[in-house]
């Protein structure tokens, strides 16, 4: 339970620290403490093992992907085609889902961590060059991962025959100029082409088929690759003892909002509950001025809401998923009883709209709808017709039923994750979930917010 | 209103050839412009065309979806108060409202004097220590009223210099690679087999 003046946000605790374990040292962004505390040691253990052989142990130790869909990393790795070179590695930095953060502090706090992952990665999937693209507005991450980049060339850990070995690749930095949709991987590497960030057409599904300049591609989030210094250091067994079978290890989860200790704090995967998260002692000690828990928002700002019924679900996707939600991005965002739903909503709705690319109609036009259908009733310009309105909206990005949490007060079951959608990405079906959830769970709120239309008869005779 | 400088050319094709093809660097070298002068000016935009094999109206198709390129000067510090969920729970609203009187601009203006761009952001990446703010996107946290304007007295004052550079630069570091450690680009269609160490033997 420490937090440090150099790494604002960030909370430690009494448990097993797999990619923050250096944050408690000021300088723990250079090659000199890195080298002093272990680092580039995994990297030399991957080395001297043929490349199949790592990338077994990091398909043995189920690293799931912690950019939101989850999706293990090692089985990722495995999907480029055989036989068509090269293939590339693309290091997502582009971090800006509401709520979330985690990879720029390991930017910030661990670079050299965050390379070493790279490197450990280009070696077992056989990656020849790798663009570790940082969002752009993360100054100081952009000037630490140069700084590390500069130092680890020049010292051999990066570049032609690293650590005296065969092995060469280079690690360019890459850096955006603002765009939320970007962080989408297709998205990301129209960006990285020099083009504008907008999401490809699927399928393919995955650019480990076709990614960049149309060739395989890896595209793994920070927080991913900064797990794999430490596994290849100690083992799958090590890493899979730690959490659930399905979702080993830890993860680093932001808590924000109405909260008395907000933070990041690195917890173990699958069995972390919200309601350890938000209330335990070692987390966020509960909510401000014990205040009464409203909702939370368990996945960064794409997921849909949970309530206090919901708060003793554990951090594990085959959980949240049937209960109506998903885990995303890490990112929990609380809301007290003073919270103002319709207008919450509104926030992470114009976020969505805002960043909408305009590739898709549902979304583009959508999530302006959603928005202004949105602010007019925040306004006290809405009719109760605007309530429908927007759940027509809605239906026109994510057709049939959309996911929700259940809720015993008002008699609902949960209606189980994904949903399904009428757009390439998750922009468009994400500037509907806060609605949806909003609406389904507090639409008493809405109803006080608008004003009853009395319908002038349309048939009949005027007697 | 210019082109690259001459200085700025080369460190534009030291950028240009980290890449496998020249135009993945539109962004680094729209980048290296706004740090030039400011924002981005249309005679930069033709001349990145032409360092990376493209027209102009393609480099402005690019520049233009990025919200961080300007395209008309503004202030000096350009100071992006964050207004998405967690800084809106915590009173983002009430701070952009503060900010507005205390510089007398609505969003997106700027000050008299020429120093202070204010513009409301999305999600700036520091939810817990909300509301936060960046100027020149470096970070200030749980932003109040009183240290808002303690801000932009330190701006005004030039207290700040050392620590933020004027809008245009972002990292203040770049990526430099000696020319005996890189292994270096090489266009897709020139590559036709795996990498050599990629042999199924152990590489060290």
């Amino acid at each position: 339970m420490t937090s440090y003046a150099h790494a604002p946000g960030f909370i430690a605790g009494d448990r097993p620290q797999i990619v923050t374990s250096r944050f408690q040292y000021d300088d723990s962004f250079t090659l000199e403490r890195y080298l002093a505390t272990g680092g580039y040691q995994g990297l030399k253990k991957a080395l001297g093992r043929t490349p199949t052989d790592v990338h077994d142990e990091v398909k043995n130790a189920t690293v799931l992907g912690r950019g939101g869909a989850g999706f293990p990393a090692g089985t990722k790795w495995g999907l480029t085609p055989q036989g068509k070179w090269p293939r590339y590695l693309v290091v997502n930095g582009d971090e800006s889902e509401p709520g979330t953060y985690k990879d720029r502090l390991l930017m910030e706090r661990d670079p050299h961590q965050l390379i070493e992952g790279c490197l450990i990665a280009c070696y077992a999937a056989g990656l020849s060059q790798c663009f570790l693209y940082i969002r752009g507005e993360m100054a100081v991450a952009q000037e630490r991962v140069a700084t590390a980049l500069n130092e680890a060339y020049a010292a051999g850990y990066v570049g032609k025959n690293i650590m005296g070995s065969r092995f060469s690749v280079d690690i360019v930095l890459h850096w955006g100029a603002g765009a939320y949709v970007v962080g989408e991987e297709t998205a990301l590497i129209e960006s990285l082409e020099g083009n504008r960030g907008m999401p490809r057409l699927k399928p393919p599904y995955f650019p480990a088929a076709i990614g960049l300049y149309g060739q395989p591609t890896i595209v793994n989030n920070v927080e991913t690759l900064a797990n794999l210094p430490w596994l290849l250091v100690n083992g799958a067994e090590k890493y899979t003892a730690i959490g659930t079978k399905t979702s080993p290890g830890t993860r680093m989860v932001a808590v924000s909002g109405h909260v008395k200790r907000p933070g990041v704090y690195e917890i173990i995967n699958g069995t972390t509950t919200f309601r350890d998260l938000l209330y335990g002692d070692e987390f966020c000690q509960g909510i401000r001025n014990d205040n009464q828990l409203k909702a939370f928002v368990p996945g960064g700002g794409s997921a849909p809401w949970f309530t206090p019924e919901q708060l003793d679900l554990p951090f594990e996707a085959s959980q949240v998923g049937p209960a109506g939600s998903m885990l995303g991005s890490g990112a929990v965002m609380v809301m007290d009883h003073t919270t103002d739903i319709p207008r919450a909503a509104l926030t992470l709705t114009r976020f969505y709209a805002h960043e909408s690319c305009g590739k898709c109609t549902p979304c583009r036009e959508g999530g302006t709808w959603l928005e202004r259908i949105l602010s007019r009733i925040v306004d006290g310009k809405g009719t109760d017709a605007d309530l429908d309105q927007l759940l027509e909206v809605g239906e026109s990005i994510c057709p049939g039923v959309f996911p929700h949490a259940s809720s015993s007060e008002l008699g609902l079951s949960a209606v189980p994750f994904p949903y399904r959608m009428n757009t390439i990405c998750f922009v468009g079906p994400s500037a509907y979930a806060p609605v949806h959830s909003a609406l389904t769970l507090f639409r008493s709120e809405f109803e006080a917010r608008v004003t009853k239309r009395t319908r002038i008869p349309v048939s009949g005779s005027v007697s | 209103m210019a082109r690259l400088t001459e200085e700025n050319v080369r460190l534009a094709r030291e950028i240009i050839a980290r890449y496998p093809r020249a135009r993945s660097a539109t962004i680094p070298l729209l980048h290296l412009a706004q740090q030039q002068d400011g924002y981005v000016s249309n005679d930069a935009m033709v001349h990145i065309g032409e360092l990376v094999g493209a027209t102009s109206a393609e480099v402005f198709g690019t520049a233009s979806f990025y919200e961080m390129f300007k395209f008309e000067p503004v202030g000096k510090y350009l100071v992006n108060i964050c207004g998405t969920m967690s800084c809106a729970l915590m009173g983002a609203d009430e701070l952009i409202h503060h900010a507005e009187h205390a510089l007398d601009v609505k969003l997106g203006g700027t000050t008299d004097d020429g120093l202070i761009t204010l513009e409301r952001a999305e999600c700036q990446a520091a939810c817990t220590e909300a509301p936060c703010l960046q100027v020149n996107y470096r970070y200030r946290f749980r932003v109040t009223n009183e240290s808002f304007d303690r801000l932009v007295d330190d701006l005004r004052a030039g207290r700040l210099d050392a620590e933020i550079p004027p809008h245009g630069t972002v990292a203040r570091v770049r990526q430099r690679v000696s020319a005996d450690r890189i292994v270096g680009a090489v266009a897709p269609e020139d590559v036709t087999d795996g990498p050599t160490w990629f042999d199924g033997k152990a590489a060290l």
